[in-house]
């Protein structure tokens, strides 16, 4: 199996599942808090949290990554922030590849948990309040046990985008070997090398059956929860 | 007296004006279906906020709007059986019977886990998961939920509906020997007066 990949291949392998990996975990609680706000409660400025969580899906990624050096670059307000404060660069850094990945991943990953929050019936949220249940209590042994298989989903569709990610990545993390040149921008790579279309063709087998594999597991855990009318695509 | 309740509320074009004071154990709420007997037991267990009103049950008050007083439901100790049951579906019986009773200050618990499944007859059904009981195994297992979660009063939803003659017939005698066993009152809804007329000490009719 080794031989079959460069040491040098293996480690684009190794840091895209770490991106992955990373983005997909920080996001994670953020991408539930936002998905149980969007289902579950009405308040002023929704329509626009919901156009904001989604524009990464609409916006060319070269556009969000552009936006995201605006905002995290070294003279950005948030980056410069982070650099002042706790010596933190996301540019050219693997955690800037994440930190893209992240961005790109959150709206398929809230679409998933929204859905399966919204299929937990509130009435036995109710139900649990009347039994003695604050609301903080009702929604730890209720909506969140129940809609944990969205969580999943999410999390593994999340990963799945993450591991393709490429044009908010180039644009922002750049194309640097061994830090943000994760599996597409290794292919990409490959396809300017003379050449290169062996190294093209391991890399992109690699990148299906991983994608796929995601994929598939978070169909089948939406499924699971949600019944055979939801689906996460 | 067990239930003191007056509230005003509107949902939409309806408008619910009701008023009564009970003492009876049992008091039922009766009236066809769209009057608004559902509405009212939410108000009294806090799911729903009256519009305006006063409502206290025994010696304490859950709503006042003169006051400004509103109760969260989780501190009302409402023993509400809902007309779907509303077990959780992730929870085997067990831990549904066990889910109010854990949040009960141990002063509240007046009943215990073998007196409930004793007097319910569900021992052997605590492993199941609830999407495999029957609609009067369910039924009981909600009684036996909302009676161990320390409550000061007991709620009933429509408890015989959709059931067949015979399970109808069972729940029903449940219900009187918790009116005529446990010292805690029940208000009932229900659109039967069959039931009510045998069950009931005080009907309030709802328009």
């Amino acid at each position: 199996m080794t031989g079959w990949l460069t040491p040098d291949e293996w480690g684009v392998v190794a840091l895209s599942l770490r991106v992955s990996l990373a983005a997909v975990l920080f996001t994670l609680p953020l991408a539930y808090a936002l998905a149980w706000l969007l289902a579950r409660r009405r308040f002023p400025g929704r329509i626009l949290l919901d156009a904001l969580v989604h524009m990464p899906l609409v916006l060319p990624p070269v556009v969000t990554g552009w936006l995201l050096l605006l905002l995290f670059g070294r003279n950005g307000p948030v980056g410069g922030w982070l650099e002042a404060n706790f010596g933190v660069t996301l540019v050219f850094r693997w955690t800037g590849a994440a930190l893209a990945a992240a961005v790109m991943a959150l709206p398929l990953m809230v679409r998933a948990m929204r859905l399966s929050i919204e299929a937990v019936d509130r009435r036995l949220v109710s139900a649990a309040r009347t039994l003695g249940a604050s609301p903080w209590r009702a929604f730890l042994t209720i909506t969140l046990p129940l809609s944990a298989p969205g969580i999943a989903a999410g999390a593994m569709l999340g990963f799945a985008r993450s591991l393709g990610e490429f044009g908010a990545t180039i644009t922002f993390a750049s194309n640097i070997a061994g830090e943000t040149r994760t599996l597409p921008l290794a292919i990409y790579s490959g396809l300017q090398l003379p050449g290169g279309e062996a190294l093209v063709t391991r890399l992109s087998i690699i990148s299906v059956v991983l994608s796929v594999a995601a994929l598939v597991v978070s169909e089948w855990l939406v499924r699971r929860s949600a019944g055979a009318r939801a689906h996460v695509l | 007296m067990s239930f003191d309740v007056s509230l005003r509320h509107g949902i939409g074009e309806r408008q619910i004006d009701l008023a009564f004071i009970s003492t009876a154990r049992l008091t039922a709420l009766v009236g066809p279906s769209g009057a608004g007997k559902t509405t009212v037991l939410n108000c009294i267990a806090g799911l729903i906020r009256p519009d305006e009103g006063r409502i206290a049950v025994g010696d304490h008050v859950l709503f006042d709007s003169a006051t400004g007083l509103f109760l969260p439901p989780e501190r009302r100790r409402a023993g509400y059986v809902f007309q779907e049951g509303r077990l959780f579906p992730h929870l085997r019986v067990a831990a549904n019977l066990a889910y109010g009773e854990r949040l009960a200050p141990a002063e509240d618990r007046w009943i215990g886990q073998g007196e409930v499944t004793d007097l319910l007859g569900i021992g052997h059904l605590l492993h199941r998961m609830p999407a495999t009981l029957s609609g009067g195994e369910a039924r009981r297992v909600a009684i036996g939920r909302a009676l161990l979660s320390g409550a000061r009063f007991l709620l009933l939803d429509e408890p015989f509906a959709s059931l067949d003659a015979a399970r109808a017939e069972e729940i029903l005698q449940l219900v009187e020997r918790i009116r005529d066993e446990l010292a805690i009152p029940i208000l009932l809804v229900s659109h039967d007066r069959t039931e009510v007329d045998r069950l009931a000490g005080q009907v309030v009719p709802m328009a």
